[in-house]
């Protein structure tokens, strides 16, 4: 046995250990470089639509007429088409999305949850212009002649569901962007639900629930704020969901109303235009609607934050 | 005289239930002969073995657990004395692989049988869990209500005086009359699980089954629900489940004590009246135990 020199073995070292130092930089550099970019396309974004801003000003975001020949510019059309899609697919994606997560987590046996998760993640491994493809010569014709041709027929003296449809339009685009972000719905939900302890569904089960009740009334309520997060993802990526929607939503330059009209999106107008834009004033007005997309991206997601914060606080009554 | 779940006299709370069939109604009745018999047994557990897939947990066991008395079970752990009490409202079942033979009689009724509804099992024998589990989304009226909010029913027009009542019945009533709308994980561990005694009185059982309920609390709140317990003592049948010998002593009337086979498999080893077991017990391993020699 041996007696410490507090000396020799604690005060030897003058210099921070190496490893420490490489690797403290090292994620620095990284950390830095992942914001940094973020600034830099969102400088570029402000600084090469400058032109456009300082011409149009507010018009660019309020007026409906996009006219190179004339070379004015204003996206509100696409702003509303950008909109008018998400909110189709959100409505769709949701519901389906949430019931699938409880299903696979509170009722499916493993053998059926497991490839069953598999699948649907799988769903979002498929290349979006596949779906598109998918899109044009399969769904759209058959929205068309069914589901269109009876909402026109029972729903047609509404405006939003004023035919005809020519199949390709928002509906379509809605329907394909709904498909796009079940995956993110339904795998994060379940995640979610899994994580919630089972003390809770036994405290439900122990009053008297049956299995749906423990899902609705235990389950879903705890895991609440991760599957808003989970839905928020969803819109996140319907927002900014580019090839498919671009293949089916048709070509429309009007602020649409029904769900048949076609239309265009920020993200699909950008696609559309982009490479006969001639640079100059055109070229800084698709540059200034990008940037307007990512404001209402970033806004949705504080918004989504400052939602899923305040829902951790409270209770419900 | 054949229906065996009778409405009992001596017990205060006295809640709608949201179902809207009479309590008799949900189990099948016994035969009279039966009745007599049974009068203060209220669980029967005959050649009872729980196992959770090819795993014994329980093994062959018998016992009467007596009407609005307090019964406990000690053992060391892993000797299936948990599992031995989530059979009684079969929260056992739940789990995967579970299973179980043999039968378990609730005032002579088979609550294994086809006709008995594990939903309306639950209702009749309550449960408190080791940890305190209140619902964080619900407030404390809310978690108090939250079983009468079930099965879709009318809800009862004298709610709040229900809420009131079984918060008053768990000694919680002073403390958080002003804050019924805080979430109910806004209490202290000890008040949460007191909100849970509440909760699970709401729906107005006859058996309370608690699993460790203090084992996760400091000694003061440790006391206020053992209080509890013998409170609640001659209105409901509680088994309570306890790896503390001396809360076992100070609480209950019966005392059973388990022990884990060379095969893991727990098993009754003896039960009888707490003091007996305490003071003279008939095995050797109860002795050994009691007297801290092993578990």
């Amino acid at each position: 046995m041996t007696t410490l020199a507090p000396t020799g073995r604690l005060r030897g070292r003058t210099t921070p250990r190496r490893a420490d130092v490489v690797f403290r930089s090292g994620t620095r550099v990284f950390g830095g470089a992942v914001i940094a970019t973020l600034g830099v396309v969102a400088a570029v974004l402000v600084v090469s639509s400058v032109p456009a801003w300082t011409r149009f000003g507010v018009d660019l975001i309020t007026q409906t007429t996009w006219d190179p020949v004339r070379d004015v510019y204003g996206a509100l059309p696409f702003i509303v088409g950008t909109l008018y899609a998400s909110a189709i697919a959100l409505l769709l994606a949701t519901p389906i999305g949430i019931l699938t997560a409880i299903f696979l987590s509170e009722f499916a046996p493993r053998r059926v949850a497991i490839p069953l998760s598999f699948t649907i993640e799988l769903l979002a491994a498929i290349p979006s212009v596949v779906i598109g493809l998918w899109g044009v010569f399969v769904l759209s014709p058959f929205l068309r002649d069914t589901v269109d041709a009876w909402l026109v027929a029972t729903l047609g003296w509404l405006p939003f569901f004023r035919g005809p449809s020519y199949g390709v339009g928002l509906g379509a685009a809605g329907v394909i962007l709904a498909i796009m972000i079940l995956p993110t719905i339904v795998s994060i939900s379940r995640e979610v639900l899994s994580s919630v302890p089972n003390s809770q569904r036994e405290a439900m089960f122990g009053l008297g629930a049956t299995r749906w009740e423990v899902a609705i009334k235990a389950v879903l309520p705890y895991a609440r704020s991760g599957v808003i997060g989970a839905v928020i993802l969803g819109l996140g990526r319907a927002l900014g969901e580019t090839m498919a929607v671009t293949m089916v939503i048709g070509n429309g330059q009007d602020i649409p109303v029904s769900v048949f009209d076609q239309a265009q999106t920020i993200a699909s107008k950008i696609a559309v235009t982009f490479n006969e834009a001639s640079g100059g004033l055109q070229t800084q007005s698709l540059v200034a609607i990008g940037l307007i997309l990512l404001v209402m991206t970033l806004l949705l997601n504080v918004a989504a934050r400052l939602l899923v914060s305040r829902v951790q606080q409270g209770p419900a009554q | 005289m054949a229906i065996e779940i009778r409405p009992r006299e001596d017990q205060p709370v006295v809640t709608t239930r949201p179902t809207t069939e009479p309590a008799s109604a949900r189990v099948p009745t016994r035969a009279p002969e039966q009745a007599a018999a049974a009068r203060t047994t209220k669980i029967e557990a005959r050649d009872l073995n729980l196992y959770y897939g090819s795993f014994r947990a329980v093994r062959d066991v018998t016992m009467d657990i007596p009407a609005n008395e307090i019964t406990a079970i000690i053992g060391p752990s892993g000797c299936g004395k948990s599992t031995f009490l989530r059979s009684l409202n079969r929260l056992h079942e739940l789990a995967h692989g579970a299973r179980m033979e043999g039968r378990l009689l609730i005032d002579g009724v088979d609550i294994y049988e086809r006709s008995v509804d594990a939903v309306d099992l639950r209702r009749l024998v309550g449960m408190v869990f080791q940890r305190p589990n209140p619902f964080p989304t619900m407030s404390i009226y809310g978690n108090v209500a939250s079983g009468l909010r079930l099965g879709g029913g009318p809800k009862p027009a004298d709610l709040d005086e229900i809420v009131e009542r079984c918060l008053t019945r768990a000694a919680l009533w002073d403390e958080v009359k002003d804050h019924l709308g805080a979430p109910g994980t806004s209490l202290s561990g000890g008040q949460q699980q007191r909100l849970c005694i509440a909760r699970a009185l709401a729906v107005d059982p006859e058996v309370i089954l608690m699993d460790e309920p203090a084992s996760s609390l400091d000694p003061i709140a440790t006391l206020r629900i053992e209080e509890l317990m013998l409170e609640l003592r001659g209105s409901y049948t509680i088994v309570i489940v306890t790896h503390n010998m001396q809360q076992a002593s100070r609480v209950s009337d019966q005392t059973a004590f388990f022990s884990m086979g060379e095969d893991r498999a727990g098993y009754l080893v003896e039960m009888g009246q707490t003091t007996t077991i305490f003071t003279n017990p008939r095995e050797q391993l109860t002795e050994d135990y009691i007297s801290g020699r092993f578990g």
